[in-house]
Order: structure tokens, then sequence, then C-alpha cells
């Protein structure tokens, strides 16, 4: 079982980097335009193809 | 781009102004101005528009929000002229008006929404690592592995309830404080006690331990409360989006004759006010310069444009018809025409008791009931086992955690997130959520005439003898002019297939008519006076008319009435059919309002009422029991919206209607009334619905618990089948939606959209 001790501690710490980037992404103000972000992804100008 | 660069009819914001006033500057020296452009409406929208605005060198930032339809530029030359965004965007066609975020309330820095976002993601992450070691638990770990899970638990658990309980445990001390009780005083209690309790089983050893049942509901909660919140804050941007594109400012003239566009915080009395054709007068003053028609339809409810000159006393809101004017301000304050209805309003306000939202009145029956309860327990467990406390607080707290109310606090808002979505996307806007509860319960509709069961167009009434040639050469004089009265008569003269004779030297003769010539002779349309026709010729109908003079030919009338909105019948018959009492009041004439009340079948209205008998009408229909659903637009029927149990206005109505109102809905069909009743009515079937489920669970759960059955594996399936249930029942309204959109079959076979383009091209 002492397998335990380092598992739970990996779950734990994925979960939070999880948390962490969630609290960026909003911070960030990547929710303050759900409507705008969903229609800028078709939006493929910015798409610049490799030139070499 | 086809749906895009709609020009809006908006010269204030075509010329400019003065967009300094607006300006930020924020922290390191930079400028920022935000701008709101109600013509984004599509994805090509945002990149137009950004590529555009990068296209100017002083440029540093442009982004588009489409959710909120707002533009936001930065700069850091303090040498800019910020117009040159505005000039740039009208030019890509877009009409884009400054405006403060700040002071307009609808910043985009939504502190709460964050909150709620960041207080959801912080109880997910907890509820899901924390069910992870439970369902370990419940899978058989025992002993000391048992007590390291439980431990870790409360390591991840306690934490996040202290920092996602803050809203509930916020609004409970609120409510607690001014000793009232709402559904958050028996969620903050549940979910306290059970993380104590928790805490004190697992130093012991014990292996009853809720952590994961205390978190998932916090989470649960949550859900349901940010999706509230947003549908909320929706809503109440569009409808300050309207407040500020209709009056920001005013264009004034300075001494030095330089007009500028101010804003209206820095106005003043005594200055003067330039209105052009076409625009919506912003202040009370009295007419300097110029002569015009003035559509005060908003203000008095009157359908007629009335002739204004110089000394005519004109107030914000009337619409400046055929020539421009210059105003010059009278006093602000106490003795303008708006404070007057905002004094009536503030009086209707206080007479009107406090709606009780449903939620809350359940939770002053239901959190005493199960505080007793589980007192009772404890009693009854201390006498059983004489006097063992462990034991006997365990199956009380039990009974408190059996009976938390997640189904009941899911049970109102699930359902309205869904009605409010459903009548979002059907244009009507729910301004505060208590209103649904509301409509649902109204007995009676009373409607106000001019703007509301009526479009601002007029329409010629068929009757009488007009020979095609009079009709031909009155639709050739009155081609130019901007008059509803003149754009009616052509209107109807097309519809009748005739060609306009070709009339030439027409002037047009603001405030009185116009006049030009035919083959040598000098023709006249207007108003009687202007054409010479005499009471004595033909008695006032009463209706709006224009006079039709030809030289060497006796004059001719035309009447009009004002066109109804569609599926006004539709809408007043379906109502009436739902046992609603269907009522008019109006501050128009008789006859028109006859008129309207014939077409309609409306039995029951009153005409030329001022906004004090709008109101005490209302009042007397509320004190005498009834539940007064009010619909209106104008100025005058403010106090009467106030005053009504639930109240509607149309996105056309004025400033303060809207402010009023309870609800607005976008387009010009008045089927939206009906749709807010059906979906509402609805709604509150399946709160009610709700509710009984909740109970029914806890029927079933309560004995469980009080008998110290309750394990926590038992706690936490009851909880989550009970909540998905109420969500589940809830998203039935969302099935109603197609619906209500194929039942609203159009009598008349006009398309259902012919009304909203009309309003997208008027708006």
């Amino acid at each position: 079982m002492s397998v335990l001790l380092y598992l739970i501690p990996i779950a734990l710490f994925l979960g939070l980097v999880g948390l962490g980037g969630f609290i960026w992404a909003l911070k960030s103000g990547q929710y303050e335009d759900l409507d705008g972000e969903a229609l800028r992804i078709l939006d493929d100008d910015d798409d610049k193809p490799l030139t070499d | 781009m086809g749906c895009c660069g709609v020009r809006h009819e908006d010269s204030a914001a075509r010329e400019g102004g003065d967009a300094a006033l607006w300006v930020r500057q924020d922290d390191d020296g930079g400028f920022e101005l935000n701008l709101i452009a109600p013509a984004i409406n599509c994805a090509a929208c945002i990149s137009t528009l950004e590529k555009g605005l990068k296209e100017i060198p002083a440029l540093t930032f442009a982004r588009v929000n489409f959710s909120l339809k707002q533009v936001r530029v930065k700069w850091r030359d303090p040498d800019f002229d910020p117009a040159e965004v505005i000039a740039k965007m009208d030019e890509l066609g877009y009409t884009a008006r400054p405006f403060d975020p700040a002071e307009s309330g609808f910043s985009r820095d939504d502190e709460e929404a964050r909150e709620l976002l960041r207080a959801l993601a912080v109880a997910g992450f907890a509820a899901g690592n924390i069910m992870l070691l439970s369902i370990s638990v419940w899978a058989g770990a025992q002993g000391s592995t048992r007590d390291l899970f439980h431990w870790i638990s409360a390591l991840i658990a306690l934490p996040a309830i202290a920092y996602a309980g803050r809203p509930f445990f916020r609004s409970a001390w609120r409510a607690l404080s001014r000793a009232r009780m709402n559904m958050d005083v028996p969620i903050s209690l549940a979910v306290l006690t059970a993380a104590m309790m928790s805490l004190y089983e697992t130093a012991n050893h014990q292996p009853h331990a809720y952590f994961d049942a205390a978190v998932s509901l916090l989470f649960f909660l949550l859900i349901g409360r940010y999706l509230d919140h947003r549908m909320r804050a929706r809503a109440r941007s569009a409808v300050s989006q309207l407040m500020t594109l209709s009056a920001t400012g005013a264009m004034v003239t300075g001494d030095d004759g330089k007009r500028r566009f101010l804003p209206m915080s820095a106005l003043k009395p005594g200055m003067r006010v330039s209105v052009a054709a076409g625009e919506r007068i912003p202040v009370d003053g009295v007419v300097e310069e110029g002569r015009s028609d003035v559509d005060v339809s908003l203000i008095t409810g009157e359908s007629v444009p009335e002739p204004a000159g110089p000394g005519h006393k004109v107030y914000a809101g009337a619409m400046n018809l055929t020539g421009p004017l210059v105003i010059r301000l009278t006093a602000h304050g106490e003795d303008t025409f708006l404070s007057g209805i905002i004094r009536l309003m503030a009086t209707a306000e206080q007479g009107k008791s406090a709606y009780v939202r449903l939620a809350d009145r359940l939770a002053g029956y239901y959190a005493p009931a199960v505080h007793v309860l589980a007192g009772l327990t404890l009693g009854g467990w201390l006498w059983w086992t004489d006097f063992v406390w462990p034991v006997s607080l365990l199956h009380a707290i039990s009974v408190l955690i059996i009976t938390c109310p997640c189904a009941l606090g899911l049970a109102v808002p699930a359902v309205q997130v869904v009605a409010s979505g459903v009548l979002f996307r059907n244009g009507v806007l729910i301004k505060d959520g208590g209103a649904l509860e509301r409509m649902a319960e109204i007995g009676t509709v009373i409607f106000d005439k001019t703007g509301t069961l009526t479009l601002g167009d007029m329409k010629l009434v068929a009757d009488g003898p007009l020979s095609a040639d009079s009709l031909a050469l009155a639709a050739g004089l009155a081609a130019g002019s901007s008059h509803p009265l003149s754009r009616a008569l052509v209107r109807a003269v097309e519809e009748r297939g005739i060609e306009p004779a070709l009339v030439v030297n027409v002037i047009e003769h603001p405030g009185r008519g116009l006049s030009g010539a035919w083959r040598g002779r000098a023709l006249r349309l207007g108003s009687r006076e202007w054409c010479g026709v005499s009471e004595r010729d033909a008695p006032d109908p009463g209706l709006p008319q224009l006079a039709f003079a030809m030289e060497g030919r006796p004059p001719v009338l035309f009447s009009f009435t004002s066109e109804l909105r569609p599926d006004a019948a539709e809408t007043i018959r379906r109502l009436q059919r739902a046992g609603l009492r269907v009522e008019m009041i109006s501050g128009d004439r008789e006859a028109p309002v006859r008129a309207v009340a014939r077409a309609l079948g409306i039995r029951t209205w009153k005409s030329g009422w001022s906004p004090q008998q709008k109101l005490a009408y209302v009042e007397g229909l509320t004190k005498a029991g009834g539940k007064v659903l009010m619909v209106g637009d104008g100025i005058n029927d403010a106090p009467a919206l106030a005053a009504g149990y639930a109240s509607m206005a149309p996105s056309s109505a004025s400033d303060i209607g809207r402010t009023a109102a309870d609800m607005i809905f976008v387009g010009s069909s008045l089927r939206a009334v009906w749709l807010a009743i059906a979906v509402s009515r609805r709604a509150r079937r399946l709160m009610t619905q709700n509710f009984a489920w909740a109970l029914v669970y806890n029927v079933l759960a309560v004995p469980v618990a009080v008998l110290g059955y309750a394990t926590p594996l038992f706690a936490a399936v009851a909880m989550s089948a009970s909540s998905i249930i109420v969500v589940a029942n809830s998203l039935r309204l969302g099935l109603m939606d197609g619906r209500l959109r194929k039942s609203f079959a159009l009598p008349s076979g006009a398309p259902s959209g012919a009304g909203d383009n009309r309003e997208k091209k008027a708006a």
C-alpha cells in the first residue's frame, strides 16, 4: 500500500495544476467574451503558413 | 459581408461627438476608450474591425468583445484624437458611440461572476479528489488506510469549503442579520456542521465522514448560481446597452459658435442644443429657432405629431420629425416633466408590497421544520441511549445533512436559467428573477396604446371616396418628406399600385406642410389650416389627417390610423382565451383609441388619460386584489409600470419606461407578451414540481437519518440523485422553445420575420 504515499500526492498535484490553469485563464480574461472566442477560432487569418 | 455594415440612423454618433470626454487614462500613462457598436453581429465583424483599427498607427490595442458588442482601444500618444477611431469604424460600416463602462453600470470587470467561477473551480477540484478517496473508503478501506484517506479529504475539504462556501455564508448571514430566512441558511448550516462532524469523526477514527457530500453540495449549487448570474448579467448588459445608445449627450452650440457633443452630465441650463430632423430631443427646453413637427407619443401617448416653433416647449424623449430645431435648455431638476414622473414612480414603488420569492417563502417553513426535526432527533436519541452524546449528535447532524436542500436550492435557479434562456432566445429580457414568478400569477393585462399595441408607423384609412389621381398627386408631393404621415401616404399609394405623379418645386414648410406644382397648378399637402379646410367643411374625426388641395378643386382629406404591431390581434385573442382580462389605457384621443380597441377586440378601454390617472387605475385594481401586468412604453406609462404586479416594455420604449419594466422585449411582434406569460406559467409549474420532488426525497430519506441508518454512501447517492432529478425536470422547459415557435402560427399568413426586419431598419 506504500504506493499510495506518492500516488495520492501526484494525483493532488495534477489536480492543482488544472485548478491553477483555470484560475490563470480566468485572470487573463479568457472568460470575458465567450461568444466571441467561439467565432474567433473560425477566423484563420492569424494562421501563418510556414515559409521555409 | 451581408450581415454587417448596417448603418444606423444615429447622427449624433456620425458627427463623431467629443470622444475625448470618455477617454480614461490607465495606470501606466496610456489612454483607453470604450465604444459600443450594436452592429457587431457576425464572425467577420470581429476581424474586419480589429484589422481596420490596427491600420491606425497610433493605436496599440484594439479588441472587440463580441458578447457585449463593445470595442476597446488603447494608445499612448497624448496628441492622438480619439474621434479618428469613431470615423474609422464608421468607414468600416459600424456606428460607434463612446461610453464610460463605470458610469453605464455594465463593466466587463464583472467581479461577482469571477468570484463565482473561482469558487466553482475550487469546489470542483475538491469534490473530484475527495470523491476518489471516498469511493475507496466505501469500497472497503479499513483502519489506518481509512483514517489516512479521511485526513487527506479533510485537508482538501476544509479550505475548499472556507473558500467556495463564501457566497452562501455571506447571503445566509445577510438574511439572518435581518431576522429573515432564505435557502442559504440551511445550506450553510448543513455544510458547516457536516464538515465539523466529519472532522470529529476523523479525529476519533470513526467511519462517518461526510466531506464528499459537503463539497459536492457546494459544487452543484455553485453551478446553478453561476448560470443564474450569467443569464442575469447578459440581460442586464443588453438592457443597459439600449440605454447607452439612446441618450448619452446632446449637440451643444457654444457662445463661440462651435458645435460640440457633450455628455448629459456636462449640460447646463441656458445652453443651446441643436436637434436635427429625425433625431430624438435629448433635453427639456424651449424652441428658439426652427420649425418642425414633433412626435410626442412617448411622452403623452398621442399619435398625431404636433407642430413646434419658436417659444414652444419641448420635452426630452420627443422625436423631432421634419426640420432642425435649436432648443434653449430649461432648468434641470424639480420642474422638469421627467422629474414629476420620477416622483410619481417613487410613490408607486413605495405603495407596492415587496414580493417575497417563492424559494424564500418556502425556506421560511422548511428551515425551521428541519431544525426542529434535528433537535427532536437529538432529544430522542439522548433519551433512547441514556445520554450518550456523540451518537445522538451524530444522528442529529446526519438529519441536517440529509435534509440539506440541495434539490431545493437548485429547484428555482435551474428553472430560472432555462426559462430566461428560452425567453432570451425569443427576444425577451428579464431584468429580475422574481419577475418570472410574478408574471405567472397575473390575472389582468393592461396595454398602453401608442408604441405598445401600435407601432410608430401610420396607415391610410381606406374608407371614403379617394380618387386615384388625387392619391397620385398627393403621393408625388409627399415623396420627399420624412413626416410619418407623408411616408404613410406614399406607402399606401404604392400598395395600391398607383404611380405617384411627378410634382415639381416641392418645398417643405416645417410645422405646416408641403407645397409644389403639377402642370402649372399649385398643390398643397399638410394640416387642415394649410390647405384651408375649416371645421364647417369637414368635422374633425379625431384621427390624424392630411389635407390635400389643388388649385381650382375642393380639398381632399386623408385620415390615418396607427399601424398595429404584428401579431397584436392574435396575442390579444390568446390572452383572452387564457382567461386573462385585457384592457387598454391610453393618453391618446378617443377616436384613435376606439379604432384600435375595435380592431383588437378589447372591450375595456380608456382614452385621454394622464400618467396620474393611469397610475391610480393600476393601483386601484391592485388594491382590489387584482394582479396586473402593465405593458407600456412611454414616459407617461412609467408610473403605472412601476405600480404593476409585473411589467413589460418594448425595447423601443423611453429610457424611464425600460427602467421601470421587469421585462423588455426586442423586435416588433407583440407575441412576446403572450410568450412571456406562457413561459413563466410553465416555469412556475416546474418549480412547484421540483419542490414536490425535493419533498418526496426528504420524506423518504429523513426517517432513515432519524433512525440512524444514514451512511456517508447513502447521503452521497441520495443527494446526487435528487439533484439530478430536479435539474433534469427543469431542462424540460427547454423543450418548450421549439414548440412555442411552431405553435404561434400567424393567421394572416404574414412571414413571422417581417416585423423583426422592420425593427432592424428602424433601429
